[in-house]
């Protein structure tokens, strides 16, 4: 029998405010256990929680970027459960009438365009860190993290594949970034993604009984887990077995799912509206201010860059990928330069030099003119190609300016015919064979002697000037 | 004897330099050296050292304050087993407001065990007698605070209002006692019952006292998002403002069966005082007012389940472990809750959960949510056309102890008369206007619209000025 899958992810974002939701603690991450709290987010008695402006606007901003109905009125619930990570033993939610309802992304698949369907977008309060010592007979606590304002965003079940949540997730997280509202970091868990997964015959439509998946750390973790548990359910289904539906967590060592929780145990959470919390109305202005600071969106930005840059698809994406780049790509293009080639010098040299260091596009000391001087540089014939490629790896791990880096490594490219002479003497008299070859017809051959030229000039010469200089040589010699 | 005296009087005194601060607490223990034993009033006893600045307003008169307002000096336990030794790490908002006008906190009053009750006989540190007759209830929830007041054991105090807890105990103890406004005075550091219908108030000797302190502790802060952001008025001067004119209503539907004769009769004649000194009387008609107790026993109990549900050992407060097995950590919420909470506590947690859990949610707390609002619209439309109502505090005067106690239905109509306004979310206060046959004080509550504190003041101190029930003391039998 052949099945379809039906997957609906539930993402969670930290939203990148200075404090917390509900006091004034600070959210930065990583710091001493327990040093960043107060009796509001240790839920001491008698304290009271007062919501971060803040978060509410960057959550509104999520929810409109997200294609979701404006909402004009919003309250938070309690969401009640025990455990020593939640000191209130409740959790600061939203229940009936979340910030963003009835949104939708839209995924760029193989041949067409998809839309997935945001059900709802609310805003609620971290929990706690647990860390388990092994070998002890106690845990301890880290309220840290206790109340850092996290974004919900649950889609319907409107994906298909693995593939489809993949490039859901990375169009979700582009978004967020391009808002400025989160790092949406994986491995810092300023993003965290469940997905609920389940099988149903082709043309059926009834959904199959479903399982949570949890507990994956990378984009790559949620590939494949959903890929192992398409397998999984497969297996079971076409012995004729029946699914449970339970909470299942990936294991990335082992690349499988194992049962956690049966539905049997789940929670009444008891949702109540929170009297601490006054409801919120929002007014017109409000929401058209917030729309104004809503910037250009990744998929704006990608119409633009194709239809005003002449970048392809393709070559637009990588640059979009990343905000700081696109506005470095944008300075260098202000300052005269065609697009397509300061796309190059991005796709490949910068980009390549990112991924070895490792670092983010707003730590390079690259000044968008100085890129620009470069590539002048070489349109002036002043430098060649390769020889560019070396100032710019100097201007890179260096810190200098065009200029400077072409100083340093004594790189000014040779266009002086009279010096240029002496090196394609040489280069003809070391290479008869080549000569020869290039005399009896075969063109290409001109392309090694040039290809010497540079070898002995140490990329210094200008290869066209040499290439004119060889060939008027050879035309003499005939 | 400086400890009989009102604060206004002390304040007088004080700053014609006619005695001193240490004079008042010297006078004050003594008294309750010779009565607390009886009374037991206090569940943490006076234990200050605290210096005072002579040139603020108070000049360190000292007040007496409910176990459940948080004080970063004193133990503040809600007369609890599970908060046993808690001693919280910051002032509550009004404490902060009263130190900074220079009182002196004098120690925390006993209470119905969080709040819950109406006679002072469910704290863990056991029962307060009436200073009127040693064998009866002050009242509750806040009787601590009330026998204190009345036994001249502290010259005035705070309370906290669920459904009455102020107002009940203020009337069977022969004082005043004050419910602001829902929104009126902060909640922050009330460690909360029912967080949509707790408010702290004053509960003084006379009107003019319960005046100057909500003058203190009224006011928006911005740590209680639902404290409202209206100017105070300044309630002192609403008491110079003549009765005459005000327009105030009578509902028939508190005049009923289960009203004592003794009350009734008071009632009358301090409705036609009023007449005299030039208020109106008309009969109106409050239909919602026999869900009133339904409605409260509802959504207090739902709020009270999920705000105590943080009292689990985890942080502070008792906690019990047992012997290691299989599941400790729900073994240390089972024991620590299990003995730390009381009968009446576990009873109103387990209510509370049930009304709130799916499938029982629409029929009693949604309902209980929407009559509430009916309530109100009830109050709403009566002060459309009057300054005030006028009713009884309490039904029946203060009844014996023990009498009520294992009949919790009964003891729920105590406040048939108080819980309304905090359903509905206005001010209301009691004041002492009779004795019973049996010299037992009679109480008369008036209510006014939301931040008409104003009406109340000058419809209550006209009575008191023009009577002498608050000059009346009791003769305490020691």
């Amino acid at each position: 029998m052949e099945f379809e899958t039906v997957i609906g992810l539930e993402v969670h974002v930290h939203l990148k405010t200075e404090t917390k939701a509900f006091c004034g603690c600070s959210t930065e991450f990583g710091n001493e256990p327990n040093t960043q709290t107060c009796p509001v987010c240790l839920g001491f008695p008698g304290s009271l929680p007062v919501l971060n402006e803040k978060a509410l606007e960057y959550s509104v901003k999520v929810a409109l970027a997200l294609n979701c109905k404006a909402q004009e009125f919003i309250k938070f619930d309690r969401k009640n459960y025990f455990y020593p990570d939640l000191p209130k033993n409740y959790q600061i939610s939203q229940y009936d009438m979340p910030i963003g309802l009835d949104g939708f992304i839209e995924i760029d698949l193989e041949n067409a365009k998809k839309k997935i369907r945001i059900k709802r977008v609310h805003l609620e309060e971290d929990a706690g860190k647990l860390i388990h010592k092994e070998d002890s007979d106690y845990s301890l606590v880290d309220y840290n993290r206790c109340g850092i304002p996290l974004l919900e965003i649950v889609s319907e079940p409107d994906i298909n594949s693995p593939l489809e949540a993949f490039e859901y997730l990375k169009n979700l997280k582009l978004i967020i970034q391009y808002l400025g509202v989160s790092d949406c970091d994986m491995e810092e868990g300023s993003l965290r993604c469940d997905a609920n997964i389940s099988l149903r015959p082709k043309g059926e439509e009834a959904l199959g009984t479903k399982t949570e998946l949890k507990n994956m750390n990378s984009f790559k973790g949620v590939r494949l887990a959903l890929d192992y548990e398409i397998k999984r359910q497969q297996g079971l289904l076409g012995k004729g077995h029946k699914i449970t539906q339970e909470t299942r967590l990936w294991d990335e060592d082992k690349q499988l799912t194992s049962s956690m929780r049966s539905k049997e145990e789940a929670h009444d959470y008891r949702y109540f509206p929170d009297p601490d919390l006054v409801p919120f109305t929002f007014s017109k202005e409000f929401i058209e201010r917030l729309k104004k600071e809503i910037p250009e969106l990744p998929k704006d930005r990608e119409e633009r860059y194709t239809g005003n840059f002449n970048l392809s698809p393709k070559e637009a994406e990588v640059i979009i990928q990343d905000k700081d780049l696109c506005v470095f790509f944008e300075k260098c293009v202000g300052l005269g330069i065609e697009p397509k080639k300061i796309y190059n010098w991005i796709s490949g040299p910068l980009l390549a030099y990112i991924n070895e260091t490792g670092k983010q596009v707003k730590e390079i000391k690259l000044e968008p003119q100085e890129l620009v001087e470069l590539i002048k540089n070489v349109d002036d014939g002043k430098l060649s190609n390769l020889a560019a490629k070396g100032v710019f790896s100097v201007m890179l791990y260096e810190g200098t300016t065009a200029g400077e880096a072409i100083k340093k490594s004594g790189l000014t490219q040779i266009s002086d015919e009279k010096e240029l002479e002496e090196i394609v003497k040489k280069v003809i008299k070391e290479n008869p064979n080549s000569v020869n070859d290039f005399l009896s017809g075969k063109e290409n051959a001109i392309m090694f002697l040039v290809g010497q030229a540079m070898k002995l000039s140490k990329g210094k010469a200008n290869p066209k000037v040499v290439k004119d200089i060889i060939l008027r040589r050879l035309k003499n010699v005939s | 004897m400086l400890n009989t005296k009102t604060a206004h009087e002390l304040i007088d005194l004080l700053n014609k330099g006619q005695i001193t601060q240490n004079e008042i607490l010297s006078d004050l223990k003594s008294q309750i050296k010779k009565t607390e034993p009886k009374i037991k009033a206090y569940a943490h006893a006076p234990n200050n050292s605290e210096p005072v600045n002579k040139d603020s307003f108070l000049k360190g008169i000292p007040i007496a304050i409910k176990d459940n307002i948080c004080t970063k000096e004193a133990l503040t336990t809600c007369s609890s087993h599970i908060l046993d030794g808690f001693i919280p790490p910051y002032d509550a908002t009004v404490i902060e407001r009263l130190k900074e006008k220079g009182a002196v906190i004098f120690g925390k009053t006993n209470m119905d065990e969080f709040a819950f009750g109406s006679s002072c006989e469910t704290s863990f540190y056991g029962p307060t007698r009436n200073p009127w007759d040693l064998k009866r209830v002050p009242g509750g929830s806040s009787g601590g605070s009330a026998a204190a007041v009345a036994a001249d054991e502290a010259i005035w105090a705070l309370g906290s209002d669920t459904g009455g807890s102020i107002r009940q105990p203020a009337a069977l103890c022969g004082i005043v006692g004050l419910k602001p406004t829902y929104g009126r005075v902060s909640r922050y550091g009330l460690i909360a019952f029912a967080s949509s219908l707790d408010q702290i108030g004053p509960i003084t000797k006379d009107v003019y006292d319960a005046a100057l302190l909500l003058n203190i502790i009224a006011g928006h802060d911005e740590r209680d998002s639902t404290s409202v952001d209206i100017k105070a008025d300044d309630y002192l001067s609403c008491l110079k403002k003549d009765v005459k004119g005000l327009k105030i209503a009578l509902p028939k539907e508190y005049f009923i069966k289960g009203l004592d004769k003794d009350v009734e009769a008071a009632i009358k004649e301090a409705k036609n005082k009023l007449e005299k000194l030039g208020a109106t009387f008309k009969e109106v008609s409050l239909p919602h007012t026999k869900y009133a107790v339904a409605v409260y026993y509802i959504l207090a109990t739902a709020e009270a389940s999920s705000n105590l549900a943080r009292f689990d050992g985890v942080q502070y407060g008792l906690r019990c472990t047992g012997a290691k097995d299989a599941n400790p950590m729900i073994t240390m919420y089972k024991q620590t809750r299990g003995k730390g909470f009381g009968s009446e506590a576990k009873r109103r947690i387990i209510l509370g959960t049930y009304v709130l859990s799916s499938g029982y949610y629409d029929a009693y707390y949604l309902r209980a949510l929407k009559v509430r609002s009916l309530i109100k619209k009830d109050f709403d439309d009566v002060f459309k056309e009057f300054d005030c109502v006028l009713t009884p505090t309490s039904p029946t005067a203060a009844f014996k102890i023990g009498e009520r106690l294992d009949d919790p239905l009964s003891m729920y109509l105590s406040d048939i008369y108080t819980i309304s306004a905090n359903l509905a979310g206005i001010p209301a206060i009691s004041l002492p206007c009779g004795l019973t046959k049996d010299k037992l004080p009679i109480g008369l509550q008036i209510l006014s619209g939301p931040f008409k504190e104003e009406n109340l003041f000058r419809a209550a101190y006209a009575f008191e000025q023009n009577t002498d029930w608050h000059k009346i003391k009791p003769d305490i039998k020691v």
